[in-house]
């Protein structure tokens, strides 16, 4: 006999039991152990179908091709650069994939990206040992210049951008800050003042905080004029 | 009905209360307090491991660091620094821990593990796994299940659940941590200090099994309520 | 220079920073919790915004040093637990937590007599009182060494002497006196940094990234100073230092009262 233990939406731990029987299939976020399916990470369940899974409420960062992401160059070396993109293994950025100017053979790479520099690059390969590969060359990638990081858990990431960008944009509007975010979770800032910065920056935490939550934008739009409001 | 020195029955734990995102700056963090024990843990990673030849290729290695504040037990100050005991605690944690995650996604990486004793009333690698398994949920690692733990005792002939320090001292008792994956209830941890029948082994997992679903329950509550705030 | 201090620079060039504040203000919401730890004989929780450290005291009975022979004394241990911030190394305390130890702790409560070391003594050149203190960083958003400093006299605060047999020579931890450690003074540790010509306190983690130098100084109520230590890489001008003091004795008398 099926038995469905959770609903729709509901919120799970490792190891719940999710479903008892063989009508259902394990999909993202879940296995099956037995006569059991259990989940695998703190997350919402989603039914589709036969299929259970787990939108994640938190989660560790696995680069995939394609990502952009906001890396931190660690380490000059002499044809490449090794950035931490916030993952077990420092990514690779070699020469050619940094920039298509002519550079003179043992130029000082420093010159281009140097030690604590933050650059927002693409992930071009990951291997089967996870070792990554980024790139520079491309449209918005590039070093970043003055301004402030913070840190999101990255499976938050899509609500902080919002559906085609809405939600980020509405927070960059209404603060007037420049935004960029990586699907790292890694987030660069610029403000015009302090305070909107501020304001810019205590919203991606709420949107962090409350990102399963419905109305959302409508609550987002709410904290960026309420505090807004409150300044006089 | 035998009663001990708190009033508690022999079957009974003490209170429980566990928190999770206590520490901000960690990926992931818990607290995790029963009777007068409490652990604080704090996860970071999966990061980069140095000095390379420490590194696995093939998955990610969990590094566990269990310490006790050295104003946390109830005797003397305990002198700072890993002691014999501290890494053997260290070990056992870090075996039963590595059984629930999956850690082939992060090849030559490293996930550390710190858990701190602030206050100590015997059970401290229990509480210490407790905290533990629902610090790295809480940092959004794959798990296939949370781990509970208490440690049981025998004194004389009869089981007691959740030992005391005031019981763990009595001369001749057996004191025995046990830590259980909850929804399969197989077991991750499993001490002995002391004699022994085979029975009361299987009496004491019986019993460990059952106030560990009851410690799951609360683990669980600490985790959503972490969604709600 | 990173791009967070050079961001971090230029907001101070216009007198501002980030969350707000002036450039003498301490977070809002300064928090101290006693008793956190209940087999420690004293022992706080002391909490700057989202910084938060633990100090907890144990005392010990034990022969005194040869030169000071009717006097106790304290230990200060400080450690900066890699719980507490991801780049934190594990091991023995660095040189960090060593300068937190001796230049904050110790020195501050040592040289403003906060503590009467003759009241420790049990029996003279035979027996006194040994306070150990423990101070451990939790959370590190910046400025630990305030937090540090505020913990361990909270810690010394909430203190009261276990039972000392002095027969057997033996103290039973697990029965306290109502007999306080009596602090003298309330010696109180404000970090001013400097950061291009602006001084702050309660600098942020940017911050803290961002310095030019600091200046810990440690004042009692009446404005003496008693400790100083002076971190960072670039030098201090006497204009600077003076500015820096006065800074740290209105900070210092704010923050006392929370302790009070």
């Amino acid at each position: 006999m099926a038995d469905l233990i959770v609903k729709d939406k509901e919120v799970v731990v490792p190891g719940q039991v999710l479903a008892k029987g063989m009508e259902y299939l394990p999909a993202n976020g879940t296995y099956r152990e037995g006569n059991e399916i259990k989940a695998l990470q703190i997350g919402m369940v989603t039914l589709s179908g036969r299929l259970i899974k787990l939108i994640p409420l938190k989660g560790v960062y696995i680069p995939k091709v394609n990502d952009v992401v906001i890396g931190r160059i660690i380490d000059v070396g002499v044809n490449n650069w090794l950035v931490d993109i916030g993952f077990s293994n420092l990514a690779g950025l070699s020469l050619r994939d940094a920039t298509s100017q002519y550079i003179v053979r043992g130029a000082d790479l420093s010159n281009y990206y140097k030690f604590d520099d933050y650059i927002i690059a693409k992930v071009t390969k990951v291997t089967k040992d996870k070792l990554i590969d980024l790139t520079t060359k491309g449209r918005g990638l590039r070093k970043l210049d003055e301004g402030i990081i913070i840190k999101v858990t990255p499976v938050k990431v899509p609500r902080i951008i919002g559906k085609g960008g809405s939600m980020i944009s509405m927070i960059k509007e209404k603060t007037n800050c420049k935004i960029m975010v990586g699907q790292n979770g890694v987030i660069w800032l610029c403000g015009q003042e302090p305070e909107k910065e501020k304001l810019a920056i205590d919203a991606i935490y709420f949107i962090e905080k409350n990102a399963h939550v419905e109305g959302l934008t409508d609550m987002v739009k709410d904290f960026l004029e309420g505090k807004k409001g409150e300044k006089k | 009905m035998k009663k001990r020195k708190d009033n508690r029955r022999l079957d009974e734990m003490r209170k429980i209360e566990a928190k999770v995102g206590v520490i901000k700056r960690a990926n992931g963090s818990a607290m995790f307090r029963i009777g007068d024990t409490i652990a604080v843990v704090a996860v970071y990673g999966p990061r980069s491991l140095h000095p390379k030849y420490l590194q696995d290729p093939e998955r990610g290695i969990l590094r566990v660091y269990y310490n006790m504040m050295a104003f946390s037990g109830s005797g003397e100050r305990i002198r700072p620094g890993p002691s014999r005991r501290s890494r053997e605690v260290s070990m056992v944690i870090e075996k039963a821990l590595t059984s629930v995650l999956d850690l082939k996604e992060f090849p030559g990486g490293v996930v550390d593990v710190f858990i701190e004793i602030i206050q100590s009333d015997s059970g401290t690698r229990c509480a210490g796994i407790c905290a533990a398994s629902l610090a790295i949920a809480d940092a959004g690692f794959k798990m296939k299940d949370l781990i509970s733990a208490v440690a049981l005792g025998r004194i004389d002939n009869d089981i007691y659940v959740d030992v005391t320090k005031d019981e763990e001292d009595i001369e001749g008792m057996a004191d025995v941590p046990v830590a259980y994956l909850p929804s399969s209830g197989k077991i991750v941890l499993l001490q002995c200090d002391g004699f022994l029948k085979k029975e009361q082994l299987k009496e004491i997992l019986k019993i460990g099994k059952k106030v560990c679903l009851e410690i799951y329950k609360v683990q669980q509550k600490a985790l959503k309520e972490g969604y709600k705030k | 220079m990173s791009i967070i201090s050079k961001h971090i620079r230029n907001l101070l060039k216009e007198g501002k920073r980030l969350d707000g504040r002036g450039l003498e203000d301490y977070r809002k919401d300064i928090k101290i919790e006693y008793g956190v730890s209940k087999n420690a004989e004293g022992s706080a929780r002391v909490r700057i915004g989202n910084t938060e450290v633990v100090a907890g005291v144990k005392m010990d009975v034990g022969e005194p040093y040869p030169d000071v022979p009717n006097k106790g004394s304290i230990t200060v241990n400080v450690e900066l637990l890699p719980l507490s911030n991801p780049e934190f190394e594990s091991g023995p305390p660095g040189i960090e937590a060593i300068e937190l130890a001796r230049a904050v702790v110790d020195r501050g409560i040592r040289e403003s007599d906060a503590l009467d070391f003759k009241s420790l003594c049990i029996k003279k050149g035979e027996k006194v009182w040994f306070l150990l203190i423990d101070v451990y960083s939790f959370n590190d958003d910046g400025n630990l060494s305030d937090a540090i400093g505020l913990a361990a006299l909270a810690a010394l605060k909430d203190a009261r002497f276990p039972k000392y047999d002095s027969k057997e020579g033996k103290i039973d931890y697990k029965k306290k006196t109502d007999k306080k450690v009596v602090l003298k003074e309330l010696p109180i540790p404000v970090t001013v940094l400097k950061i291009d010509d602006k001084f702050i306190v309660d600098p942020s983690l940017f911050e803290e990234k961002a310095m030019d130098a600091r200046l810990t100084i440690t004042t009692i109520e009446d404005g003496r100073i008693c400790a100083l230590q002076k971190g960072g890489e670039k030098p201090l001008t006497e204009d600077d230092i003076d500015k820096m003091v006065d800074i740290a004795i209105k900070k210092g008398k704010e923050l006392r009262k929370l302790l009070k």
